[in-house]
């Protein structure tokens, strides 16, 4: 009796884990993957911090759909995504293109790092050489 | 110079970097992305009149003269405060105002224009939100400065507001017209 209630609960918990936002008519399943897999690549303009997959926006609405019409039509993820960035520049996509516009962001990281580990490098020598000089000092203050 | 000053001088930049970051937060609208739109010609459209639903407009008929294209919905919170700006001042920017009514159901938009009034010398109708799409539109209120040969040369993410108008609209408006003579 028990275990009854209990598998009936889990079956309650079911709905929870389905996340598509609206039942679009997939060729199949291959299909379906690939265009949650690119809406999570892209962001609504609407919320900004939610991707088009998750979004409930008006607008994140109409792109999915407009995305699925694409997708139907054959065209690729590239082709997508450049009619997406050409309407609403590179912000829609979560992975920003590299360009030179983009070096600081890519880069910018591994240039402090590089900084950071100059100046590590830098303080460590002149340390060891000033402990070298204050024991020679201490020995010549010892001789004295 | 001084090794030990040296953490004083990082924080003195922190704090000049965060100063500068609230300084900036305060101009510049956190939610506005630059339009790719800005320099290339308007997308193609054919889009119905409001007021009347048999005739349509479309880009190549707005040409020849600069326009501006002003997205509104019945719906949209921003643009009832946008709204007395444009019916003070669209008669005197010195550009057509073309009214852009954004996913709306059209009885409802003309509601709301019998309500607060009409600035827009023509209204379009896109309530599948298709066109506003090809504009990169992602929420109302926006408006776009369109010049004669139909480039967009301007655009407004948010209410207009007496300021941004004075500030750079005005200017941008007025450029166009000493290019155009």
């Amino acid at each position: 009796m028990r275990l009854r209630n209990l598998i009936v609960m889990l079956f309650m918990l079911l709905p929870l884990t389905v996340h598509a936002i609206d039942a679009l008519p997939f060729k199949d399943r291959a299909q379906e993957l690939r265009f949650q897999a690119l809406t999570k690549q892209l962001r609504c303009m609407v919320c900004q911090n939610e991707s088009l997959a998750d979004s409930t926006a008006d607008l994140a609405r109409d792109l999915r759909n407009d995305i699925f019409q694409q997708m139907q039509n054959g065209k690729s993820d590239r082709q997508i995504k450049d009619y997406l960035t050409a309407r609403y520049s590179n912000f829609v996509l979560y992975d920003p293109p590299l360009n030179p516009g983009t070096w600081l962001l890519w880069f910018g990281p591994g240039l402090l790092l590089l900084i950071g580990a100059g100046s590590v490098a830098a303080i460590v020598r002149r340390r060891s050489r000033d402990a070298t000089l204050a024991a020679a000092n201490t020995h010549t203050e010892d001789d004295w | 110079m001084n090794l030990r000053l040296l953490p004083l001088a990082g924080f003195a930049l922190l704090i000049a970097l965060l100063g500068f970051g609230i300084a900036w937060n305060q101009r510049h609208e956190m939610n506005e992305v630059p339009s790719p739109l800005i320099g290339k010609l308007a997308p193609e459209f054919t889009l119905p009149l409001l007021y009347d639903s048999t005739k349509t407009l479309d880009r190549a008929q707005l040409l020849g003269q600069p326009y501006l294209l002003n997205v509104f919905a019945s719906w949209c919170v921003s643009c009832r405060e946008e709204h007395p700006v444009l019916m003070a001042q669209a008669a005197q920017l010195g550009v057509r105002v073309i009214g852009f009514d954004y996913k709306d159901d059209p009885d409802d938009a003309k509601r709301w224009l019998a309500q607060f009034g009409n600035p827009y010398a023509m209204i379009v109708a896109d309530q599948a939100g298709t066109v506003a799409i090809d504009f990169g539109v992602y929420g109302a209120p926006e408006t776009f400065l369109i010049d004669a040969k139909g480039v967009i040369r301007y655009k407004r993410i948010g209410a207009l507001t007496p300021d941004v108008i004075a500030r750079e609209l005005k200017p941008k408006i007025d450029a166009l017209g000493r290019e155009g003579s």
